[in-house]
């Protein structure tokens, strides 16, 4: 099945997607923020809390900040220290908590001295990483994968040891992808939490220790069902790249990772996401993480029929982006979302001319498609309906990653049986139109065709205004999601600050030349 | 051939497709594994819910020993339907029309309405529903009432935030919305805002609402709130509410 839309329209919005990119790089590459560095302490296996439970890598920062010194980068610091003490950066980190060390106060190495100390480290963690990474390829060619789409399902019961309980039978069930949903607020937290963790709301707090028994328990189920079950968390929020450390340390798979999200629907600064999504998405890039990014999001807050441009804009916007931090193209599982109002006539044929344009227009890409939320009214037998028309979209588009909707959405996070249920849902229609798509042609000049022509249009109008009137200032008026944030407004723009004469983060050059 | 029995609304149960046959329909899980044994768990335990004659029509093995199933059974307990009371919000529902010309007739200046998605819940869905523009399911929302002033906070907006934006901008009402109601976390968050409402001198000034998927007119006034607005109901519903209470208070 192919729909037929103009190339060279396609062409035009890519073009100013990628010098709206442009734009902001210039931005992003003369700051740095006090997520980016605490990242940097992360991947120099700096963690743990003191006694007041504050993670040792916002106490160096912090130590750093107060010392007017973030400018030169947590590496810049940490090398100085390490030549100065003889200490490890964990020791360092410890210290620094005691009121041993004040990093800024200790006298001065120079920088290439500071450089070559600091090095053999920030090595060592990229090929920890980068190992990680060949285990997962090791798991996929011994034991394999399910098919595409993935069946993506989330657990999210607040306590990891329930949850595990959950993700096992999720993946007994079929599942391809557990995601973890995070409790409700994390994302404001300016630090992440340390170790396991059994209270949360909505959701269970993303740490290093749950992310870790999490993993462990689907390799287990991975073995016993024999595919390789995949582990998402969300890179997002006001700590995204340490997120992403944390996430490349024990092995996921999947993170949500979006460069505009966090703006429009948490109202994070925006100098302060840009900045931070760049490390997070060079991370996740070199980790061989899967990102997927939040266009769907724009459609529960806007109309789905109305609004769809901006979908595309975004997930042009969101390649971009992650191809200047390195991330491939494979490994982009860019949004969109299954929400229109079911009541529509003919809407099923605008869900499917949208799911068919995205995938010719990002051919590479395994597509993260959304079920139904918004027009999910608690009538759970008519939500399984939505659900299935939903799974028939993506049987016929070939989309990559299917977040399987539940016909208990808008009621509770999934019982049990749920899961089950959407999963049956899933394979029976992906088994039975399997080759559907491949079987049929889309008539020219019909309604789908139209559709996907207005939209793609729309886009490229769209990308082309944002390219001249600048990404911040885009977000300044509304155009996505329709929702408006300021350039100094926001939650964590006391943490960027401009990079001094020293800085350097040696992760970036080593994670890039793979 | 006889009539088909009439409805007795003093003891009503469930209608299958005879009166009185009290067919229950219902599903659940059992965390033990597939078979005879946890079907006649199942039965048992339907049976101490107080229905006969259980039957599992279907079970499903959940993957980890826990078994699944659909089942069905009569029930034996009737309710006495005349004799019910249901807290509802007793104003007149009027469409956005309606609201516009109440407004200019009884209140003669703009209402403002100030909403958000209290606490830690990140789910804007409803207040967007309630006070966006477009509103939900073809009703518009507060944001396009002529006469009205909405704000919408947007989401995770701290009790005291909502509040001080609120006394700032002399809000008539204030919305909060609370989708994630797991492990009852909305329950103290809701309480909160009334404590604080309290605190500061204003709670006869200002009409409070709260809504969401779990969110009962009943619940709301336990809480001390003027009125809870559950599944089902959009900002007409709203703001016929808020107007006429208004009125009724003599806050105009």
């Amino acid at each position: 099945m192919k729909i037929n839309i103009d190339q060279k329209l396609v062409d035009e919005s890519r073009d100013a997607a990628r010098k709206i990119a442009q734009s902001v790089q210039g931005f992003i590459d003369e700051q740095t923020t006090t997520a980016t560095e605490r990242t940097i302490l992360r991947l120099f296996k700096i963690d743990g809390v003191d006694e007041f439970d504050t993670p040792y890598p916002n106490i160096v920062v912090d130590n750093i900040l107060q010392g007017g010194g973030l400018g030169e980068g947590a590496a810049f610091w940490i090398g100085n220290a390490m030549l100065e003490t003889g200490k490890t950066p964990q020791e360092i980190a410890v210290a620094v908590s005691k009121g041993e060390i004040d990093l800024t106060k200790l006298p001065l190495r120079k920088d290439k001295e500071i450089r070559d100390a600091i090095q053999p480290i920030a090595e060592a963690t990229t090929e920890f990483i980068w190992n990680n990474r060949k285990k997962r390829d090791d798991y996929l060619s011994r034991i394999g994968e399910g098919d595409r789409p993935y069946l993506y399902l989330i657990v999210a019961t607040g306590n990891i040891y329930e949850d595990i309980v959950q993700a096992k039978a999720a993946a007994a069930q079929g599942a391809d992808i557990i995601a973890v949903i995070r409790t409700t607020g994390q994302s404001l937290l300016d630090y992440v939490p340390y170790g396991a963790t059994t209270e949360g709301f909505g959701g269970t707090y993303a740490t290093q220790e749950n992310f870790r028994l999490m993993r462990e328990a689907l390799d287990e189920a991975s073995e016993k069902n024999g595919k390789y079950v995949r582990l998402c968390n969300y890179c997002s929020g006001l700590c995204m790249p340490e997120i992403a450390a944390m996430g490349a340390l024990t092995r996921l798979d999947v993170m949500l990772n979006d460069a505009l999200y966090g703006i429009l629907f948490r109202d994070i600064n925006m100098q302060r996401t840009i900045v931070d999504q760049y490390f997070s998405r060079l991370i996740n890039g070199f980790a061989g993480v899967i990102i997927n990014t939040g266009e769907d999001n724009y459609l529960t807050t806007a109309d789905a029929f109305e609004e769809a441009h901006t979908v595309l804009a975004s997930q042009m916007m969101n390649e971009q982006f992650a191809l200047m931090a390195g991330l491939p193209e494979e490994q982009m599982g860019l949004g969109h979302a299954f929400e229109m109002d079911p009541k529509m006539k003919n809407g099923f044929l605008y869900e499917l001319a949208q799911a068919q344009m995205a995938r010719q227009i990002f051919p590479k890409a395994p597509l993260k498609y959304m079920p139904p939320t918004k027009f999910m009214t608690g009538d759970i037998f008519m939500g399984q309906v939505q659900d299935a028309m939903f799974n028939l979209v993506s049987i016929m588009t070939g989309q990559g990653l299917q977040l399987l909707g539940m016909m208990t959405e808008a009621i509770h996070t999934p019982h049990i049986s749920d899961r089950m249920i959407a999963v049956e849902n899933a394979q029976y229609i992906f088994n039975n139109c399997k080759d559907l798509g491949n079987d049929l042609e889309i008539k020219p000049g019909g309604i789908m065709e139209q559709r996907a022509g207005d939209v793609l249009q729309k886009a490229r109008d769209l990308l082309v205004q944002i390219e001249k009137e600048g990404l911040f200032s885009t977000i300044e008026q509304g155009k996505f999601g329709g929702v408006k944030r300021s350039r100094e407004g926001g939650k964590g723009l006391g943490g960027v600050v401009a990079k001094g004469e020293h800085y350097f983060n040696p992760f970036i050059e080593l994670m890039l030349r793979r | 051939m006889g009539e088909v029995k009439k409805v007795d609304l003093t003891a009503i149960m469930p209608y299958g497709d005879t009166m009185n046959d009290g067919k229950v329909q219902m599903s659940f899980s059992l965390p033990v594994p597939q078979g005879p044994e946890a079907n006649e768990a199942a039965k048992q335990l339907m049976s101490k819910m107080g229905l006969k004659d259980p039957a599992v029509v279907y079970s499903k093995d959940l993957g980890i020993g826990y078994t699944f199933f659909v089942a069905y059974g009569s029930a034996t307990q009737t309710v006495d339907y005349t004799k019910i009371v249901v807290p509802k919000v007793d104003t007149d529902v009027m469409d956005m029309h309606g609201c516009e010309e109440y407004i200019a007739e009884h209140i003669k200046r703009p209402v403002v309405i100030v909403g958000a998605c209290t606490g830690t819940d990140a789910h804007t869905v409803g207040i967007d529903a309630i006070m966006n523009m477009k509103g939900y399911a073809g009703h518009f929302g507060l944001e396009r009432y002529e006469g009205v002033e909405a704000y919408n906070l947007g989401s995770q907006v701290p009790n005291e935030e909502l509040l001080a934006k609120a006394i700032e901008l002399k809000a008539d009402a204030i919305l909060s919305s609370q989708v994630v109601t797991q492990k009852d976390v909305h329950i103290p968050n809701l309480s909160q805002l009334v404590e604080l409402c309290e605190a500061e001198g204003v709670r006869d000034k200002i009409i409070l609402c709260c809504g969401g998927p779990r969110i009962s007119h009943e619940l709301a006034k336990e809480l001390g709130y003027d009125a809870g607005f559950g599944p089902g109901t959009y900002a007409d519903d709203v703001a016929s509410f808020v107007i006429q209470e208004m009125v009724k208070r003599k806050l105009v």
